[in-house]
């Protein structure tokens, strides 16, 4: 394409929209942001990852301004906005339950935040047609919430959040009441019109497919902290911790004791075995333990041995998950440990060859799997 | 399942005749020909003409619905402004004796309020009058406006006036253009209670009317007591029509709006 | 700024027009009888300083306490009533419960309009319906002429101006506020509770008493208060069906004002009721709150 890559955060000389510093929230005695220093740069679509209950419903409604700092400070574009309130920020909010007016037509919930501006009558409707076109619901102006399907709806509150031409939008789980095929059209759409606007997005999100399809950033939080915040590919190729490797795609952890060996590590995993190897940036001391992350599909099933790879184990099909494209076997290694292994399904099912309480080979590369410390 | 037996149609029956059966009979004698209320002497709308030039009746019923009018709707401004107090707000000092004079009105017996508002008029000296019924009856009605409009806004979606604050509405914008019209079902359903309630009420107003104000019920209080009569019951008649056709309206305008509005749901998903 | 107005002005009225009201019966019920105007003394001379309200302060006394206790016209009114309240309550559910059992039970699409039913009358006078009684129950009534009618009785009964008609007239008027909590309590049960009920053996009998009943225990109970509360300070109904036989306490308080013009010895009276009150109310309260939590 040509293009230069987008990675603001990668430049010393790029000044972030959203700065977090040292950023405590507590709700009486529950810590629901511990200490959290981050910063979000223009135009980037952000997503908050992770489990309900982990902060990030909270970390965006401060945004938002409908929570404040217990402890430090959040500045957006450099000033401090903890004494504004809500209705006087540049920030708007997609709400899950998209908070749509129910009294109000589509075309007056969308021009609601432009009205209380004291905008001129044409100015307004010139901006409302505006949105209408960018979320193509020209034909629904005048009905009422209810009288439109959910796609619709959900259109109705981005169009709403984005008239006012906000510096950052947020979006609190904006897919989360649509069904999976319509999520998955709606997820490029919303990548569209961030491209379009040049918005900046924070978008949260407990569906990691999601975050991983629309985000330039991901970052997955557990607990109040941010555990690690990256690129899609970078979080799911380079997990910083077994937190992340097993709460992002399905990964098998093998622990073991780590031995320097040539460029990587050998990995003593089971007693009489032979160990494992795994090339890795992280620097281990001899026997300190370490957790070995395997992706399933970098994992290849064989009934002979393979001669051309490192690591080779054997064992015992204990399951299999038929996923339509993919199957996933369950293997148990004569060591005792469970090990997954992906295969496509690129035959019909009768000419597949693994069943149940085959024996079969598993193998992978020095550099498919990811060493952890914890 | 749910059966529909014989015993249920039997009781509904049987129920239904005990709830309706007195009133039926009290707006067919009121087109009796005769004075002596329990002899059908043929038909006749004489009671009714009796009624209207009766102008102690045409007297009473002014105040009562001046009293009712301004009391509702005093009260239905203080009742939603408590029930945001309750709803919303969180803790103020006094919230505890706040909320147990909201609902004290509810089970206080009507006697006790009004002899305590007469005794407090005479010792601020104020005269007993139209304006005292309306003080009092806007105090026991402001509690039933208080728990009809507090109920909705305890389901009320709070997340709908933090979008209208997000879109930049002040605080007080955000309650008159998001939650008010979207709880105006509710506060008008508190209106017409505390409405019927200052209507229908005997004994706080016959403690706090004082001589120069005479409200219907004390009216029909004062003729009742005498025993059963024509007049009387042209008057109920006339009253439980009205009620009738407002009630009987406005469930048929509620049902309507909900079918309609299933229907829009209905095709609004479909496409 | 906005937030304080907003609970300065509904508290400000109630503090004036329910809690004043209710210290100044207290004081009252405290005072003595005086032909004066205002009929009672002492009156506080505020004029005086501390002299004037401690010489007002020692004028109190519990003498219309005594009182009520001496006449047992009073204690007898509030037993009456006590006992006419709770008999009319269990009367009440045993005619409501039936008509909220069988609306539960009517086809879905009858129910909206079953349910406006129960509630038009509640929007009726009050009065009127009380009144209504008095041409059906009276010994020329609508009543007694169909009983002769028919043949069963050959000289009309009394009953108006009886106990009977007071508990007749409660049953009416009241019935709404029992049929809906039962009725709602009732309407939101599962169904296929009562096919397991019978699936595991049940007959359908004990299987409404071993499972409907329970579940609409708390539907019940909120009836019940609903109507025994009101009830006990009840005034129209004994004074217009009761006659002068019936003693209830309502009525009691009425006349001692109206007629006797005696407000201390009336407010002594409403202090009373209100303490006699408080007991089913804090209970109707906790079960309200339990019920509450129990749906959380």
């Amino acid at each position: 394409m040509g293009q230069t890559v987008f990675e603001p955060w990668n430049d010393p000389e790029a000044k972030p929209l959203i700065q977090f510093r040292n950023v405590t929230k507590r709700f009486g005695d529950f810590i629901a942001i511990d200490n959290q220093t981050f910063d979000i740069y223009e135009r980037e679509f952000f997503a908050l990852l992770g489990p309900s209950g982990c902060g990030k419903t909270t970390m965006m409604r401060m945004l938002a301004g409908f929570e404040k700092p217990t402890e430090g400070t959040i500045l957006l574009g450099g000033k401090d906005i903890a004494p504004i309130p809500p209705n006087k920020r540049a920030v708007n909010m997609m709400f899950q339950s998209y908070a749509l007016f129910p009294h109000l037509s589509v075309w007056d919930n969308i021009a609601f935040g432009l009205k209380r501006d004291g905008k001129p009558k044409d100015q307004i409707a010139a901006r409302v047609d505006e949105m209408l076109k960018l979320t193509r619901l020209e034909k629904f102006a005048r009905r009422k919430p209810h009288q439109i399907s959910g796609g619709q709806r959900q259109r109705v509150a981005l169009a709403r959040s984005l008239a006012k031409a906000p510096k950052l939008l947020l979006l609190d789980e904006p897919l989360g009441a649509l069904d999976a095929k319509l999520r998955t059209a709606t997820q490029f759409e919303l990548m569209d019109i961030q491209e379009k606007t040049g918005t900046t997005f924070v978008i949260v999100t407990h569906d990691q497919e999601e975050a991983m399809t629309v985000a330039s950033r991901v970052a997955v939080m557990d607990n109040g902290r941010i555990i690690q915040a990256d690129t899609p590919a970078r979080i799911y190729e380079n997990p910083n911790s077994v937190y992340v490797a097993d709460f992002i795609g399905e990964v098998t952890i093998l622990t073991g004791k780590a031995q320097k060996s040539g460029t990587g590590y050998a990995i003593h995993y089971a007693e009489g075995a032979a160990p494992l190897h795994a090339e890795s940036e992280t620097v281990f001391d001899n026997g300190e333990t370490c957790h070995l992350a395997l992706r399933p599909e970098k994992v290849a099933i064989s009934a002979e041995r393979p001669e051309d790879r490192r690591n080779v184990v054997q064992g015992t099909i204990i399951d299999i998950a038929y996923l339509g494209n993919l199957s996933t076997y369950h293997v148990r290694l004569d060591t005792g440990q469970m090990v997954k292994a992906q295969m496509a399904n690129t035959r019909r099912l009768a000419l597949r060859g693994f069943t149940w309480e085959d024996r079969v080979w598993l193998s992978w590369t020095d550099t498919a799997a990811v060493l952890l410390k914890e | 399942m749910r059966r529909f037996t014989w015993f249920n149609a039997t009781s509904l029956t049987l129920g239904f005749a005990f709830l309706y059966l007195p009133m039926l009979i009290l707006i067919i004698y009121s087109f009796n020909a005769s004075r002596l209320v329990t002899v059908w002497a043929g038909f006749s709308t004489q009671w009714y003409g009796t009624l209207f030039s009766n102008q102690g009746f045409i007297d009473a019923a002014k105040v009562t619905l001046k009293v009712a009018v301004a009391s509702s709707t005093v009260a239905t401004v203080l009742g939603t402004m408590a029930a945001l107090v309750l709803v919303r707000v969180g803790r103020f000092p006094g919230r505890t004796l706040f909320s147990g004079m909201i609902y004290a009105p509810l089970v206080m017996p009507e006697v006790i309020t009004g002899l305590s508002l007469l005794l407090l008029f005479i010792g601020i000296g104020l005269d007993r009058g139209v304006f005292t019924i309306i003080l009092a009856h806007t105090t026991f009605s402001m509690a039933f406006v208080a728990v009809v409009v507090s109920s909705r806004l305890v389901s009320f979606d709070r997340s709908l006036e933090e979008a209208a604050l997000d879109l930049g509405a002040s605080p007080f914008d955000a309650f008159r253009l998001v939650t008010l019209p979207i709880i105006a079902p509710a506060v008008i359903s508190g209106w017409l209670l505390a409405f019927t309630l200052s209507l229908d009420d005997l004994v706080i107003a016959s403690f706090t009317a004082g001589p120069s104000a005479t409200t219907l019920p004390i009216k029909i209080w004062s003729a009742v007591r005498l025993g059963v009569s024509p007049e009387i019951n042209a008057l109920s008649t006339i009253m439980i029509g009205i009620v009738a056709v407002g009630v009987i309206s406005a469930s048929l305008i509620t049902k309507r709006a909900t079918l309609r509005r299933e229907a829009e749901e209905r095709a609004a998903v479909q496409g | 700024m906005g937030r304080v107005l907003l609970v300065a002005l509904p508290f400000a009225w109630l503090l004036a027009l329910f809690l004043v009201p209710f210290l100044i019966v207290l004081k009252i019920s405290l005072s003595d009888t005086a032909l004066a105007i205002p009929p009672y003394t002492p009156t506080l001379e505020l004029s005086e300083g501390w002299a004037g309200i401690k010489a007002f302060l020692a004028a109190l006394d519990f003498e219309n306490f005594i009182f009520l206790t001496t006449d047992d016209l009073y204690w007898k009114a509030y037993l009456s009533s006590l006992r006419i309240a709770a008999l009319s309550t269990v009367l009440t559910l045993l005619v409501g419960y039936p008509i909220a059992y069988g609306m539960a039970n009517a086809p879905d699409h009858w129910r909206p309009t079953l349910m406006m039913l129960v509630i038009l009358p509640f929007w009726t006078s009050f009065l009127i319906r009380v009144y209504s009684w008095m041409g059906i129950l009276s010994s020329e009534g609508y009543l007694n002429q169909f009983l002769l009618w028919l043949g069963l009785i050959s000289t009309p009964l009394t009953i108006l101006n009886t106990p009977a008609a007071v508990y007749i007239g409660i049953v009416y008027t009241y019935l709404p506020f029992m049929i809906l909590p039962i009725y709602s309590s009732l309407e939101r049960m599962d169904g296929s509770l009562l096919e397991a009920a019978e699936d595991l053996g049940c007959s359908r009998l004990s299987a409404f008493w071993l499972v409907t009943v329970p579940l609409s225990k708390n539907g019940i109970i909120a009836g019940c208060f609903l109507v025994f509360i009101p009830v006990i300070g009840e005034f129209v109904i004994p004074s217009l069906l009761g006659g002068s036989g019936t003693l209830m306490i309502g009525k009691v308080l009425w006349e001692e004002f109206f007629n006797n013009r005696d407000w201390p010895v009336a407010s002594a009276v409403a202090v009373i009721l209100l303490l006699i009150l408080i007991v089913p109310i804090v209970l109707f309260q906790l079960n309200q709150q339990k019920q509450r939590e129990a749906e959380e």
